[in-house]
Protein backbone atom coordinates (compact mmCIF):
# COMPACT_ATOMS: atom_id res chain seq x y z
CA UNK A 1 0.00 0.00 0.00
CA UNK A 2 1.30 3.41 -0.93
CA UNK A 3 1.00 6.44 1.32
CA UNK A 4 -2.52 7.81 1.46
CA UNK A 5 -2.94 11.57 0.99
CA UNK A 6 -6.17 11.76 2.99
CA UNK A 7 -6.96 10.03 6.27
CA UNK A 8 -8.84 6.75 5.75
CA UNK A 9 -12.58 6.52 6.27
CA UNK A 10 -14.10 8.33 3.29
CA UNK A 11 -16.39 6.41 0.97
CA UNK A 12 -14.42 3.99 -1.18
CA UNK A 13 -14.94 4.15 -4.97
CA UNK A 14 -16.45 1.14 -6.69
CA UNK A 15 -17.26 0.73 -10.40
CA UNK A 16 -20.81 1.46 -11.50
CA UNK A 17 -22.97 -1.64 -11.58
CA UNK A 18 -23.80 -1.00 -15.24
CA UNK A 19 -20.11 -1.30 -16.18
CA UNK A 20 -19.71 2.15 -17.70
CA UNK A 21 -16.52 3.04 -15.82
CA UNK A 22 -15.10 -0.38 -14.90
CA UNK A 23 -12.10 -0.04 -17.24
CA UNK A 24 -11.09 3.17 -15.51
CA UNK A 25 -11.07 1.64 -12.04
CA UNK A 26 -9.40 -1.63 -13.02
CA UNK A 27 -6.81 0.36 -14.95
CA UNK A 28 -5.86 2.44 -11.93
CA UNK A 29 -5.25 -0.74 -9.93
CA UNK A 30 -2.74 -1.77 -12.62
CA UNK A 31 -1.12 1.66 -12.62
CA UNK A 32 -2.70 2.65 -15.94
CA UNK A 33 -4.94 5.65 -16.66
CA UNK A 34 -7.68 4.47 -19.02
CA UNK A 35 -9.95 7.15 -20.43
CA UNK A 36 -12.94 6.86 -22.72
CA UNK A 37 -12.44 7.51 -26.43
CA UNK A 38 -14.81 7.40 -29.37
CA UNK A 39 -13.83 4.81 -31.96
CA UNK A 40 -15.57 6.73 -34.73
CA UNK A 41 -14.41 10.33 -34.27
CA UNK A 42 -11.32 9.45 -32.24
CA UNK A 43 -11.91 12.03 -29.51
CA UNK A 44 -11.71 11.53 -25.77
CA UNK A 45 -14.58 12.43 -23.44
CA UNK A 46 -14.87 12.46 -19.65
CA UNK A 47 -16.78 11.51 -17.46
CA UNK A 48 -17.67 8.33 -19.27
CA UNK A 49 -21.01 8.09 -21.06
CA UNK A 50 -22.74 5.54 -23.25
CA UNK A 51 -22.65 7.79 -26.30
CA UNK A 52 -20.11 10.14 -27.86
CA UNK A 53 -21.47 13.63 -27.28
CA UNK A 54 -19.79 14.85 -30.47
CA UNK A 55 -20.79 12.30 -33.12
CA UNK A 56 -23.39 10.15 -31.27
CA UNK A 57 -21.47 6.96 -31.87
CA UNK A 58 -22.08 4.17 -29.37
CA UNK A 59 -18.69 2.65 -30.22
CA UNK A 60 -16.65 3.84 -27.26
CA UNK A 61 -13.64 2.18 -25.73
CA UNK A 62 -11.04 2.91 -23.06
CA UNK A 63 -7.51 3.82 -24.07
CA UNK A 64 -4.40 4.18 -21.88
CA UNK A 65 -3.39 7.82 -21.51
CA UNK A 66 -0.18 9.19 -20.06
CA UNK A 67 -1.06 10.58 -16.63
CA UNK A 68 0.16 14.14 -16.99
CA UNK A 69 -1.50 17.48 -17.40
CA UNK A 70 -1.80 21.01 -16.09
CA UNK A 71 -3.75 22.50 -13.23
CA UNK A 72 -7.01 23.98 -14.55
CA UNK A 73 -8.30 25.00 -11.12
CA UNK A 74 -7.82 24.03 -7.48
CA UNK A 75 -9.17 24.52 -4.01
CA UNK A 76 -7.74 24.37 -0.51
CA UNK A 77 -10.23 22.77 1.89
CA UNK A 78 -10.09 23.69 5.59
CA UNK A 79 -13.45 22.72 7.09
CA UNK A 80 -13.95 18.95 7.47
CA UNK A 81 -17.39 17.85 6.28
CA UNK A 82 -16.81 14.20 7.18
CA UNK A 83 -15.70 12.70 10.53
CA UNK A 84 -12.81 10.89 8.81
CA UNK A 85 -11.26 14.28 8.04
CA UNK A 86 -11.68 15.77 11.51
CA UNK A 87 -7.93 15.66 12.22
CA UNK A 88 -6.81 16.01 8.59
CA UNK A 89 -6.17 19.74 8.52
CA UNK A 90 -6.16 21.56 5.18
CA UNK A 91 -5.84 19.63 1.94
CA UNK A 92 -5.59 20.48 -1.74
CA UNK A 93 -7.91 19.34 -4.53
CA UNK A 94 -6.86 19.99 -8.11
CA UNK A 95 -8.75 19.86 -11.38
CA UNK A 96 -6.23 18.67 -13.95
CA UNK A 97 -6.65 19.20 -17.68
CA UNK A 98 -5.04 16.69 -20.07
CA UNK A 99 -4.06 18.48 -23.32
CA UNK A 100 -3.04 15.21 -25.00
CA UNK A 101 -6.53 13.75 -24.37
CA UNK A 102 -8.71 16.52 -25.82
CA UNK A 103 -8.50 18.57 -22.63
CA UNK A 104 -10.60 16.23 -20.49
CA UNK A 105 -10.33 17.05 -16.80
CA UNK A 106 -9.72 14.80 -13.79
CA UNK A 107 -10.16 15.52 -10.08
CA UNK A 108 -7.42 14.53 -7.64
CA UNK A 109 -5.33 15.76 -4.74
CA UNK A 110 -2.09 17.71 -5.14
CA UNK A 111 0.59 15.94 -3.14
CA UNK A 112 2.98 17.85 -0.94
CA UNK A 113 2.51 20.70 1.51
CA UNK A 114 -1.20 21.48 1.76
CA UNK A 115 -0.40 25.14 2.33
CA UNK A 116 1.84 25.50 -0.73
CA UNK A 117 0.91 28.21 -3.22
CA UNK A 118 -0.80 26.68 -6.26
CA UNK A 119 -0.47 28.04 -9.77
CA UNK A 120 -3.19 27.56 -12.36
CA UNK A 121 -1.49 26.23 -15.48
CA UNK A 122 1.30 24.46 -13.59
CA UNK A 123 2.31 21.09 -15.07
CA UNK A 124 1.63 18.01 -12.98
CA UNK A 125 2.21 14.29 -13.26
CA UNK A 126 0.10 11.45 -11.95
CA UNK A 127 0.89 9.29 -8.93
CA UNK A 128 -1.07 6.08 -8.38
CA UNK A 129 -2.25 5.68 -4.80
CA UNK A 130 -3.08 2.03 -4.16
CA UNK A 131 -5.45 0.83 -1.45
CA UNK A 132 -5.32 -3.00 -1.72
CA UNK A 133 -6.52 -3.49 1.85
CA UNK A 134 -9.59 -1.25 1.66
CA UNK A 135 -13.09 -2.68 2.08
CA UNK A 136 -13.26 -2.56 -1.69
CA UNK A 137 -9.67 -2.65 -2.98
CA UNK A 138 -9.07 0.29 -5.29
CA UNK A 139 -6.55 2.84 -6.49
CA UNK A 140 -6.75 6.60 -6.86
CA UNK A 141 -4.87 8.88 -9.25
CA UNK A 142 -3.16 11.74 -7.42
CA UNK A 143 -0.96 14.52 -8.78
CA UNK A 144 2.35 16.13 -7.99
CA UNK A 145 4.12 19.09 -9.54
CA UNK A 146 6.23 17.99 -12.50
CA UNK A 147 9.89 17.76 -11.68
CA UNK A 148 11.75 19.36 -14.57
CA UNK B 1 -22.67 25.68 -29.72
CA UNK B 2 -25.38 28.20 -30.60
CA UNK B 3 -28.63 27.79 -28.73
CA UNK B 4 -31.84 27.40 -30.64
CA UNK B 5 -33.34 30.74 -31.55
CA UNK B 6 -36.64 31.27 -29.80
CA UNK B 7 -39.14 34.04 -30.24
CA UNK B 8 -41.39 35.14 -27.44
CA UNK B 9 -43.68 37.16 -29.67
CA UNK B 10 -46.16 34.36 -29.03
CA UNK B 11 -46.40 32.03 -26.10
CA UNK B 12 -44.78 34.39 -23.64
CA UNK B 13 -45.62 34.35 -19.95
CA UNK B 14 -45.23 38.12 -19.83
CA UNK B 15 -47.94 39.76 -17.76
CA UNK B 16 -50.32 36.81 -17.93
CA UNK B 17 -49.85 35.48 -14.41
CA UNK B 18 -49.51 37.22 -11.05
CA UNK B 19 -48.36 36.32 -7.58
CA UNK B 20 -51.47 36.81 -5.47
CA UNK B 21 -50.08 35.81 -2.10
CA UNK B 22 -46.96 34.66 -0.27
CA UNK B 23 -46.50 32.74 2.95
CA UNK B 24 -43.63 31.65 5.15
CA UNK B 25 -43.25 29.73 8.36
CA UNK B 26 -41.09 31.00 11.14
CA UNK B 27 -37.51 30.40 10.07
CA UNK B 28 -35.25 28.22 12.23
CA UNK B 29 -31.65 27.22 12.50
CA UNK B 30 -31.44 23.59 11.34
CA UNK B 31 -32.82 21.16 13.89
CA UNK B 32 -34.83 23.77 15.78
CA UNK B 33 -38.20 23.51 14.05
CA UNK B 34 -40.81 22.15 16.46
CA UNK B 35 -42.87 21.16 13.43
CA UNK B 36 -42.42 18.23 11.08
CA UNK B 37 -41.32 19.18 7.56
CA UNK B 38 -44.73 18.37 6.04
CA UNK B 39 -46.46 20.52 8.68
CA UNK B 40 -44.11 23.37 7.76
CA UNK B 41 -45.24 22.99 4.13
CA UNK B 42 -48.90 23.12 5.17
CA UNK B 43 -48.36 26.19 7.35
CA UNK B 44 -46.61 28.10 4.55
CA UNK B 45 -49.32 27.17 2.03
CA UNK B 46 -52.13 28.21 4.39
CA UNK B 47 -50.33 31.50 5.04
CA UNK B 48 -49.89 32.11 1.30
CA UNK B 49 -53.59 31.41 0.65
CA UNK B 50 -54.57 33.79 3.48
CA UNK B 51 -52.27 36.41 1.97
CA UNK B 52 -53.98 35.92 -1.41
CA UNK B 53 -57.47 35.98 0.08
CA UNK B 54 -58.36 32.58 -1.37
CA UNK B 55 -59.62 29.35 0.17
CA UNK B 56 -56.86 26.68 0.22
CA UNK B 57 -59.49 24.21 -1.03
CA UNK B 58 -59.49 26.08 -4.34
CA UNK B 59 -55.80 25.38 -4.98
CA UNK B 60 -55.64 22.97 -7.92
CA UNK B 61 -51.93 22.87 -8.70
CA UNK B 62 -48.58 22.51 -6.94
CA UNK B 63 -45.08 23.13 -8.28
CA UNK B 64 -41.81 22.55 -6.48
CA UNK B 65 -38.18 21.55 -7.10
CA UNK B 66 -35.16 19.68 -5.78
CA UNK B 67 -37.16 16.53 -5.02
CA UNK B 68 -39.24 18.22 -2.33
CA UNK B 69 -40.61 15.52 -0.05
CA UNK B 70 -44.06 17.10 0.43
CA UNK B 71 -45.99 15.22 -2.22
CA UNK B 72 -48.74 17.25 -3.96
CA UNK B 73 -51.28 14.44 -3.65
CA UNK B 74 -50.77 14.32 0.11
CA UNK B 75 -50.93 18.11 0.30
CA UNK B 76 -54.16 18.21 -1.71
CA UNK B 77 -55.68 15.49 0.46
CA UNK B 78 -54.59 17.19 3.68
CA UNK B 79 -55.95 20.55 2.55
CA UNK B 80 -59.16 19.14 1.11
CA UNK B 81 -58.45 20.63 -2.31
CA UNK B 82 -61.47 20.07 -4.55
CA UNK B 83 -59.25 18.68 -7.28
CA UNK B 84 -55.60 18.29 -8.22
CA UNK B 85 -55.02 19.42 -11.80
CA UNK B 86 -51.26 20.03 -11.88
CA UNK B 87 -48.51 18.31 -9.86
CA UNK B 88 -45.09 19.42 -11.03
CA UNK B 89 -41.50 18.75 -10.03
CA UNK B 90 -38.58 20.62 -11.62
CA UNK B 91 -35.67 18.21 -12.08
CA UNK B 92 -32.28 19.04 -10.63
CA UNK B 93 -30.84 19.52 -7.21
CA UNK B 94 -29.97 22.63 -5.31
CA UNK B 95 -32.00 25.80 -5.44
CA UNK B 96 -31.74 26.09 -9.21
CA UNK B 97 -35.43 25.25 -9.48
CA UNK B 98 -36.83 28.01 -7.32
CA UNK B 99 -37.67 30.30 -10.23
CA UNK B 100 -38.23 27.41 -12.64
CA UNK B 101 -41.00 26.08 -10.39
CA UNK B 102 -42.60 29.49 -10.72
CA UNK B 103 -42.17 29.29 -14.52
CA UNK B 104 -43.78 25.85 -14.57
CA UNK B 105 -46.70 26.96 -12.43
CA UNK B 106 -47.22 30.10 -14.48
CA UNK B 107 -47.06 28.11 -17.72
CA UNK B 108 -49.72 25.74 -16.39
CA UNK B 109 -52.05 28.67 -15.76
CA UNK B 110 -51.40 30.21 -19.17
CA UNK B 111 -52.01 26.85 -20.82
CA UNK B 112 -55.24 26.34 -18.93
CA UNK B 113 -54.02 23.26 -17.06
CA UNK B 114 -54.78 24.76 -13.66
CA UNK B 115 -56.27 27.93 -12.17
CA UNK B 116 -54.59 28.35 -8.77
CA UNK B 117 -51.06 27.03 -8.45
CA UNK B 118 -49.03 26.98 -5.25
CA UNK B 119 -45.26 27.14 -5.71
CA UNK B 120 -43.65 25.90 -2.52
CA UNK B 121 -40.54 24.52 -0.85
CA UNK B 122 -40.40 22.85 2.56
CA UNK B 123 -37.04 21.85 3.95
CA UNK B 124 -36.12 20.72 7.44
CA UNK B 125 -32.41 19.93 7.26
CA UNK B 126 -32.46 19.10 10.96
CA UNK B 127 -34.88 16.24 10.24
CA UNK B 128 -33.49 14.83 7.00
CA UNK B 129 -29.77 15.56 6.92
CA UNK B 130 -27.59 18.56 6.39
CA UNK B 131 -26.63 19.78 2.93
CA UNK B 132 -23.21 20.88 4.15
CA UNK B 133 -21.98 17.43 5.19
CA UNK B 134 -20.41 14.69 3.12
CA UNK B 135 -22.13 11.34 2.55
CA UNK B 136 -21.85 8.76 5.34
CA UNK B 137 -21.55 5.66 3.19
CA UNK B 138 -18.89 2.98 2.90
CA UNK B 139 -18.70 2.85 -0.88
CA UNK B 140 -19.63 5.19 -3.70
CA UNK B 141 -20.07 4.73 -7.44
CA UNK B 142 -20.89 6.92 -10.42
CA UNK B 143 -19.67 10.49 -10.75
CA UNK B 144 -19.23 10.80 -6.97
CA UNK B 145 -16.63 8.03 -7.05
CA UNK B 146 -14.35 10.41 -8.95
CA UNK B 147 -14.58 13.20 -6.36
CA UNK B 148 -15.62 11.99 -2.88
CA UNK B 149 -12.50 9.83 -2.24
CA UNK B 150 -10.46 12.99 -2.87
CA UNK B 151 -12.40 14.88 -0.21
CA UNK B 152 -14.60 16.78 -2.69
CA UNK B 153 -18.14 16.16 -1.48
CA UNK B 154 -19.94 19.23 -0.11
CA UNK B 155 -21.61 22.00 -2.12
CA UNK B 156 -18.94 24.50 -1.01
CA UNK B 157 -16.27 22.15 -2.32
CA UNK B 158 -18.16 21.47 -5.57
CA UNK B 159 -18.41 25.17 -6.38
CA UNK B 160 -15.25 26.76 -4.93
CA UNK B 161 -13.19 25.32 -7.77
CA UNK B 162 -15.32 27.18 -10.34
CA UNK B 163 -15.04 30.39 -8.35
CA UNK B 164 -11.25 30.05 -8.00
CA UNK B 165 -10.95 29.78 -11.76
CA UNK B 166 -13.30 32.74 -12.37
CA UNK B 167 -11.43 34.93 -9.87
CA UNK B 168 -8.14 33.90 -11.50
CA UNK B 169 -9.37 34.70 -15.01
CA UNK B 170 -10.76 38.11 -14.06
CA UNK B 171 -8.57 39.26 -11.20
CA UNK B 172 -11.43 39.33 -8.70
CA UNK B 173 -10.37 40.20 -5.15
CA UNK B 174 -11.69 38.72 -1.92
CA UNK B 175 -13.23 42.11 -1.04
CA UNK B 176 -15.75 41.70 -3.86
CA UNK B 177 -17.07 38.54 -2.21
CA UNK B 178 -17.01 40.23 1.17
CA UNK B 179 -19.25 43.07 -0.06
CA UNK B 180 -21.97 40.55 -0.91
CA UNK B 181 -21.86 39.00 2.56
CA UNK B 182 -21.93 42.42 4.23
CA UNK B 183 -24.96 43.52 2.21
CA UNK B 184 -26.93 40.35 3.05
CA UNK B 185 -26.17 40.67 6.76
CA UNK B 186 -26.97 44.38 6.83
CA UNK B 187 -30.40 43.78 5.28
CA UNK B 188 -31.12 41.03 7.80
CA UNK B 189 -30.71 43.53 10.63
CA UNK B 190 -33.97 45.26 9.64
CA UNK B 191 -35.80 41.96 9.03
CA UNK B 192 -37.21 40.40 12.23
CA UNK B 193 -37.88 37.12 10.36
CA UNK B 194 -34.18 36.70 9.67
CA UNK B 195 -32.30 34.04 11.60
CA UNK B 196 -29.30 36.44 11.64
CA UNK B 197 -31.42 39.40 12.85
CA UNK B 198 -29.50 40.99 15.70
CA UNK B 199 -26.20 39.50 14.50
CA UNK B 200 -24.56 42.16 12.35
CA UNK B 201 -21.41 41.45 10.34
CA UNK B 202 -18.54 43.88 9.84
CA UNK B 203 -15.43 43.74 7.68
CA UNK B 204 -13.04 42.68 10.40
CA UNK B 205 -15.33 39.87 11.58
CA UNK B 206 -15.55 38.61 8.00
CA UNK B 207 -11.79 38.85 7.49
CA UNK B 208 -11.09 37.01 10.75
CA UNK B 209 -13.61 34.24 10.13
CA UNK B 210 -12.27 30.79 9.39
CA UNK B 211 -11.89 29.36 5.92
CA UNK B 212 -14.40 26.73 4.88
CA UNK B 213 -12.73 26.19 1.53
CA UNK B 214 -10.77 28.95 -0.14
CA UNK B 215 -12.04 31.44 -1.35
CA UNK B 216 -15.02 30.98 0.98
CA UNK B 217 -14.81 32.18 4.54
CA UNK B 218 -17.56 31.06 6.93
CA UNK B 219 -19.54 34.19 6.03
CA UNK B 220 -19.38 33.46 2.29
CA UNK B 221 -21.60 30.43 2.89
CA UNK B 222 -25.36 30.10 3.25
CA UNK B 223 -26.98 28.78 6.40
CA UNK B 224 -28.60 25.39 6.94
CA UNK B 225 -32.18 25.89 8.14
CA UNK B 226 -35.65 24.50 8.75
CA UNK B 227 -38.70 26.21 7.28
CA UNK B 228 -41.11 26.49 4.38
CA UNK B 229 -42.27 29.14 1.93
CA UNK B 230 -45.10 29.27 -0.60
CA UNK B 231 -46.52 31.54 -3.29
CA UNK B 232 -49.99 31.52 -4.87
CA UNK B 233 -50.15 32.07 -8.63
CA UNK B 234 -53.33 33.03 -10.48
CA UNK B 235 -54.14 34.59 -13.84
CA UNK B 236 -53.51 38.31 -14.20
CA UNK B 237 -57.23 38.96 -14.64
CA UNK B 238 -58.11 37.17 -11.43
CA UNK B 239 -55.31 38.85 -9.49
CA UNK B 240 -56.86 42.26 -10.06
CA UNK B 241 -59.85 41.24 -7.89
CA UNK B 242 -57.69 39.97 -5.01
CA UNK B 243 -56.41 41.99 -2.02
CA UNK B 244 -52.80 42.62 -3.09
CA UNK B 245 -51.67 44.96 -5.79
CA UNK B 246 -50.88 42.48 -8.58
CA UNK B 247 -47.26 41.37 -8.84
CA UNK B 248 -46.99 40.27 -12.45
CA UNK B 249 -44.62 37.62 -13.71
CA UNK B 250 -42.80 39.34 -16.58
CA UNK B 251 -40.64 36.31 -17.27
CA UNK B 252 -39.45 33.11 -15.66
CA UNK B 253 -37.07 30.57 -17.19
CA UNK B 254 -35.03 27.55 -16.19
CA UNK B 255 -32.15 25.92 -18.04
CA UNK B 256 -28.40 25.83 -18.44
CA UNK B 257 -25.73 26.24 -21.10
CA UNK B 258 -24.05 23.68 -23.37
CA UNK B 259 -23.17 20.48 -21.49
CA UNK B 260 -23.46 22.12 -18.09
CA UNK B 261 -24.15 18.63 -16.78
CA UNK B 262 -20.93 17.04 -18.06
CA UNK B 263 -19.72 15.01 -15.11
CA UNK B 264 -16.51 15.17 -13.06
CA UNK B 265 -16.12 18.94 -13.61
CA UNK B 266 -15.91 18.62 -17.42
CA UNK B 267 -18.37 21.36 -18.41
CA UNK B 268 -16.59 23.10 -21.29
CA UNK B 269 -17.44 26.61 -20.03
CA UNK B 270 -16.42 25.72 -16.49
CA UNK B 271 -16.05 28.97 -14.56
CA UNK B 272 -19.71 29.83 -14.97
CA UNK B 273 -22.81 30.18 -12.84
CA UNK B 274 -24.67 28.46 -15.73
CA UNK B 275 -26.95 31.42 -16.62
CA UNK B 276 -25.33 32.39 -19.93
CA UNK B 277 -27.97 30.75 -22.12
CA UNK B 278 -31.05 31.74 -20.13
CA UNK B 279 -30.24 35.36 -19.21
CA UNK B 280 -30.84 36.75 -22.73
CA UNK B 281 -34.10 34.81 -22.97
CA UNK B 282 -35.16 36.09 -19.56
CA UNK B 283 -34.75 39.72 -20.58
CA UNK B 284 -36.28 39.17 -24.00
CA UNK B 285 -39.43 37.66 -22.52
CA UNK B 286 -39.72 40.40 -19.91
CA UNK B 287 -38.99 43.19 -22.37
CA UNK B 288 -36.54 44.80 -19.97
CA UNK B 289 -32.77 45.26 -19.75
CA UNK B 290 -30.46 44.94 -16.73
CA UNK B 291 -30.62 48.73 -16.34
CA UNK B 292 -34.38 48.54 -15.75
CA UNK B 293 -33.98 46.25 -12.73
CA UNK B 294 -34.69 48.19 -9.52
CA UNK B 295 -33.80 45.50 -6.99
CA UNK B 296 -32.25 42.02 -7.18
CA UNK B 297 -32.48 38.89 -5.08
CA UNK B 298 -29.62 36.60 -6.12
CA UNK B 299 -29.37 33.09 -4.69
CA UNK B 300 -26.43 32.72 -2.36
CA UNK B 301 -25.23 29.22 -1.90
CA UNK B 302 -21.90 31.05 -1.74
CA UNK B 303 -20.94 34.65 -2.43
CA UNK B 304 -18.90 33.66 -5.47
CA UNK B 305 -22.04 32.29 -7.12
CA UNK B 306 -23.82 35.60 -6.57
CA UNK B 307 -20.96 37.49 -8.18
CA UNK B 308 -20.89 35.20 -11.22
CA UNK B 309 -24.71 35.27 -11.53
CA UNK B 310 -24.70 39.05 -11.62
CA UNK B 311 -21.98 39.06 -14.27
CA UNK B 312 -23.90 36.59 -16.43
CA UNK B 313 -27.13 38.60 -16.06
CA UNK B 314 -25.31 41.66 -17.42
CA UNK B 315 -25.15 43.84 -14.30
CA UNK B 316 -21.36 44.09 -14.40
CA UNK B 317 -18.56 43.14 -16.78
CA UNK B 318 -16.42 40.23 -15.60
CA UNK B 319 -13.37 42.45 -15.35
CA UNK B 320 -15.26 45.17 -13.46
CA UNK B 321 -16.16 43.18 -10.34
CA UNK B 322 -13.70 44.83 -7.96
CA UNK B 323 -15.15 48.27 -8.66
CA UNK B 324 -18.83 47.21 -8.73
CA UNK B 325 -18.98 44.90 -5.72
CA UNK B 326 -18.88 47.35 -2.82
CA UNK B 327 -21.26 47.29 0.11
CA UNK B 328 -22.53 50.79 -0.73
CA UNK B 329 -23.56 49.66 -4.23
CA UNK B 330 -25.53 46.70 -2.90
CA UNK B 331 -27.55 48.05 0.03
CA UNK B 332 -31.09 49.42 0.10
CA UNK B 333 -32.48 51.92 -0.37
CA UNK B 334 -29.90 53.93 -2.29
CA UNK B 335 -27.32 51.46 -3.62
CA UNK B 336 -26.79 51.17 -7.38
CA UNK B 337 -28.43 47.73 -7.24
CA UNK B 338 -29.83 46.74 -3.82
CA UNK B 339 -29.18 43.03 -3.32
CA UNK B 340 -30.87 40.39 -1.18
CA UNK B 341 -32.95 42.86 0.78
CA UNK B 342 -34.34 40.28 3.21
CA UNK B 343 -30.89 38.96 4.10
CA UNK B 344 -31.29 36.07 1.67
CA UNK B 345 -30.08 32.52 2.11
CA UNK B 346 -27.07 33.76 4.06
CA UNK B 347 -28.73 35.86 6.73
CA UNK B 348 -32.52 35.49 6.54
CA UNK B 349 -33.01 31.77 5.97
CA UNK B 350 -31.76 29.16 3.55
CA UNK B 351 -35.27 28.46 2.28
CA UNK B 352 -33.60 26.91 -0.75
CA UNK B 353 -34.13 30.15 -2.63
CA UNK B 354 -37.90 30.44 -2.45
CA UNK B 355 -37.54 33.06 0.27
CA UNK B 356 -35.75 35.19 -2.32
CA UNK B 357 -38.77 34.96 -4.61
CA UNK B 358 -41.06 35.92 -1.73
CA UNK B 359 -38.84 38.95 -1.08
CA UNK B 360 -38.87 39.83 -4.78
CA UNK B 361 -42.67 40.00 -4.57
CA UNK B 362 -42.55 42.12 -1.40
CA UNK B 363 -40.42 44.67 -3.21
CA UNK B 364 -43.17 45.01 -5.83
CA UNK B 365 -45.81 45.32 -3.09
CA UNK B 366 -43.71 47.87 -1.19
CA UNK B 367 -43.64 45.79 2.00
CA UNK B 368 -39.97 44.78 2.34
CA UNK B 369 -38.16 45.54 5.58
CA UNK B 370 -35.45 47.05 3.35
CA UNK B 371 -37.74 48.59 0.79
CA UNK B 372 -36.32 50.25 -2.30
CA UNK B 373 -38.26 53.33 -3.47
CA UNK B 374 -40.51 53.15 -6.53
CA UNK B 375 -39.82 49.56 -7.53
CA UNK B 376 -41.31 48.55 -10.86
CA UNK B 377 -38.99 45.72 -11.88
CA UNK B 378 -37.85 43.18 -9.30
CA UNK B 379 -35.64 40.27 -10.30
CA UNK B 380 -34.62 36.92 -8.79
CA UNK B 381 -31.82 34.56 -9.86
CA UNK B 382 -31.90 31.03 -8.50
CA UNK B 383 -29.21 28.46 -7.78
CA UNK B 384 -25.96 29.45 -9.44
CA UNK B 385 -23.58 26.70 -10.60
CA UNK B 386 -26.07 23.82 -10.43
CA UNK B 387 -27.99 22.65 -13.50
CA UNK B 388 -30.60 23.62 -14.40
CA UNK B 389 -30.61 27.11 -12.90
CA UNK B 390 -33.47 29.61 -13.25
CA UNK B 391 -34.38 33.28 -13.02
CA UNK B 392 -37.52 35.40 -12.99
CA UNK B 393 -38.58 39.00 -13.25
CA UNK B 394 -41.61 40.52 -11.52
CA UNK B 395 -43.23 43.80 -12.53
CA UNK B 396 -45.90 46.23 -11.43
CA UNK B 397 -48.94 47.19 -13.49
CA UNK B 398 -46.87 50.07 -14.89
CA UNK B 399 -44.52 47.64 -16.65
CA UNK B 400 -47.24 45.97 -18.71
Amino acid sequence: MTTSYLAPGLAVPVPRRDGLDTAYWTGLRDGVLNLQRCEDCGRFQWGPEWICHRCHSFELSFLPVEPRGRIYSYERVWHPVHPALAAQGPYLIVLVELPHADDVRLVGNLLGDAEQPVTIGAEVEGVFEHHPDAEAPHSLLQWRLKTS
Amino acid sequence: MASTQRSYARGSLRGKVAVAGVGETEYYKRGQSPDAEFKLALKAIIAACNSAGIDPRSVDGFASYSDDRSDPSRLAAALGCRELAFANMQWGGGGGGSSAALANGAAAIVAGLADTVVVFRALAQGQFGRFGQGPRVNTISGSGAHTVPHGLMSPAQMFAMKVVRFMHDHGVEQEALRAIALACYQHAQSNPRAVMHGRPLDESTYDASRWIVEPFHLFDCCQENDGAAAMVLVSAERARDLPHKPCYVLSAIGGSHYRAGASVHNTPDYASSNFKSIAPRLYEMAGVTPRDVDVLQSYENFTGGVLMSMVEHGFVEPDGCNEFFTKDNLIAPDGALPLNTSGGNMAECYMHGLGLNVEGVRQIWGTSTAQVADVNVSMVTSGPMVTPVSSCIYGTEATL
